[in-house]
């Protein structure tokens, strides 16, 4: 009875909201103002560079981190409040395994702290690590420290879960079989929320991305609207005379630039770009075709802020 | 009890960790056999009427007891530095809790210290009456209460590469001043060591060689200490939050 009044209480509140939120540490400005919303259900991926303020997010989310300015609510509650009722569980970036316990035992420690954990077993399988069961956490390779500390996450069996930059140490396989447990358990209702700064895994896995940098949320929005806007390729050709608004219009361009004798092409889609640039300007010379970094996309994203 | 389980794997962590059984319980037993033990036969101690046995026996678990109860801090300082510290406070599991399992296991380990000196020092020819025993054990418990909060403050304070200097450093300083290894007396020296948990530790320890045991004095320095490090820690443990 009492879960479900909780349940209840839960519906009508945002999973996570962040009002406005400020965080400096000394003269660092990690986070800067940033207004964020996560429904109950919803798994929101936060994207960003290294240095965006992803983590300094997630550790004020988790209540790691009081607020320099702004407001952070988890169900509507104070996120230590949330915590302390057993609502929240994560992975941290450099959350490490205590030593000289078996995997089992540790499992088996967060399990009997939150109110409602699943069966250490359950959690165990689900991680991959039943053959692991009986290892000394600190024989564990990297991946599979990884993989325990997703295991943790999961037998907590929480409303939110929060991952930061989860798959860093993981293989490919392991990083597969992740993101399919990850989203299972999304499946049951749950909220998640994860930093990473793989576009391909927030374009794949969430439901909607958030772009950080520079401590701001620069843009939000469903995936396909996003890899669209970070995703882009560059064309770069040496090509004196043309004239921008033309090559602007080109199919497949999203936005066209000049640099001296340089022309530089942003493409929504640069295989029809490059045909249509090649048919109106045979004497396009010294052309590059390159796939923006993230670091690059965000950075024209946030020129001026 | 709720959270018995974090409790229990506290304790099986502790005791799998060889290197730290060995410096906590072997180290005092080393050094008292390798003190008393040539001198076992001497059965009053430069005059004291004390066999050296029992004398040195009483010394070294104020030292060992003391030593075992701040190791505390190092087994923190280790959980800070893996980041588990951090991954334990987004459980529900409320800092009351976690005080208590590390208070619980550091009392253990230090009370084991005290019965495997105890033991040394009955094969070293070490007999007193039941009563002394209980009540010397019984003071040194009390009296390591404020050690209890300075492992746990020192955990929360220093990183693990240089817990190992503060901690040993703080128990020589403490030893020395607190007469642990001769008696400090008359002059500054004693008055500083009178405001010391560490002297009160030893004054409970020569219970059982005809000391007399605590006054008031000692109960206010040992409650004033303890109350100190007590908050300090908590105030420690609050700020400790940060990615290491």
């Amino acid at each position: 009875m009492r879960r479900q009044a909780e349940y209840g209480r839960l519906g009508v509140v945002p999973g996570i909201e962040l009002e406005e939120v400020v965080k400096s540490y000394g003269e660092v400005h990690a986070v800067r103002g940033v207004d964020l919303r996560v429904e109950r259900g919803e798994t929101v991926a936060l994207l960003g560079p290294n240095g965006a303020g992803k983590s300094t997010t997630v550790d004020l989310v988790l209540g790691l981190l009081e607020p320099d300015g702004g407001r952070v609510s988890v169900f509507g509650r104070p996120p230590s409040e949330a915590v302390g009722a057993g609502l929240v569980a994560a992975m941290l970036q450099t959350g490490g395994l205590v030593r000289d316990l078996r995997v089992r035992e540790l499992v088996e420690l967060v399990a009997s702290l939150y109110p409602h954990p699943l069966g250490v077993d359950e959690a165990l399988e689900l991680a991959g690590l039943s053959g692991l069961a009986g290892q000394l956490t600190q024989r564990l390779s990297g991946g599979e420290t990884q993989r325990v500390r997703f295991a943790l996450a999961l037998v907590a069996n929480p409303e939110l879960l929060v991952l930061d930059e989860p798959t860093v140490a993981l293989d490919v396989e392991s990083r597969r079989d992740f993101w399919h447990t990850m989203r299972e358990f999304a499946a049951r209702g749950k909220t998640v929320l994860f930093a990473t700064h793989y576009l391909e895994e927030a374009d794949a896995h969430a439901d909607r991305v958030v772009l950080m940098a520079r401590g701001l949320v620069v843009a939000a929005g469903p995936p396909g609207e996003i890899k669209a806007l970070v995703g882009s390729r560059t064309i770069r050709a040496t090509l004196p005379g043309a004239g921008l608004d033309g090559l602007a219009r080109l199919p497949g361009v999203a936005r066209a630039e000049r640099h001296g004798d340089a022309v530089v092409l942003s493409c929504s889609d640069s295989d029809a770009a490059i045909r249509a640039l090649l048919a109106a300007h045979p004497e396009a010379r010294d052309i590059e075709i390159a796939g923006a970094g993230l670091e690059e996309a965000f950075l024209q994203l946030t020129v001026g802020t | 009890m709720r959270h018995a389980t974090y409790l229990r794997l506290e304790l099986v962590r502790t005791l799998r960790n060889r290197r730290f059984l060995v410096f906590s319980f072997g180290f005092p037993l080393v050094l008292y056999f390798l003190i008393a033990g040539p001198n076992r036969g001497e059965d009053s101690l430069g005059g004291t009427g004390l066999s050296a046995p029992l004398y040195y026996m009483v010394g070294l678990a104020a030292f060992g007891s003391m030593n075992a109860m701040l190791s505390t801090g190092a087994r923190i300082a280790a959980e800070r530095t893996a980041g588990w510290n951090r991954q334990l406070r987004i459980t529900p599991l409320p800092a009351r809790a976690y005080v208590r399992a590390k208070v619980v296991t550091g009392y253990l380990v230090a009370l084991a210290s005290l019965l495997l000196l105890y033991l040394a020092g009955a094969v070293l020819g070490v007999r007193l009456p039941a009563h002394d025993w209980l009540r010397m054990t019984w003071l040194m418990l009390v009296g390591l209460v404020p050690f209890a909060a300075l492992g746990i403050l020192i955990g929360h304070l220093v990183s693990a590469e240089s817990v190992g200097p503060v901690i040993g450093g703080s128990t020589a300083l403490l030893a020395i001043l607190g007469g642990t290894w001769f008696p400090v007396t008359g002059g500054a020296l004693h008055a500083i060591g009178e405001a010391l948990p560490s002297f009160w530790l030893v004054q409970a320890s020569h219970v059982a060689v005809g000391g007399s045991g605590w006054g008031g004095l000692a109960w206010l320095v040992v409650a004033a200490w303890t109350l100190a490090a007590t908050a300090l820690a908590a105030r420690a443990y609050r700020r400790d939050t940060r990615r290491q």
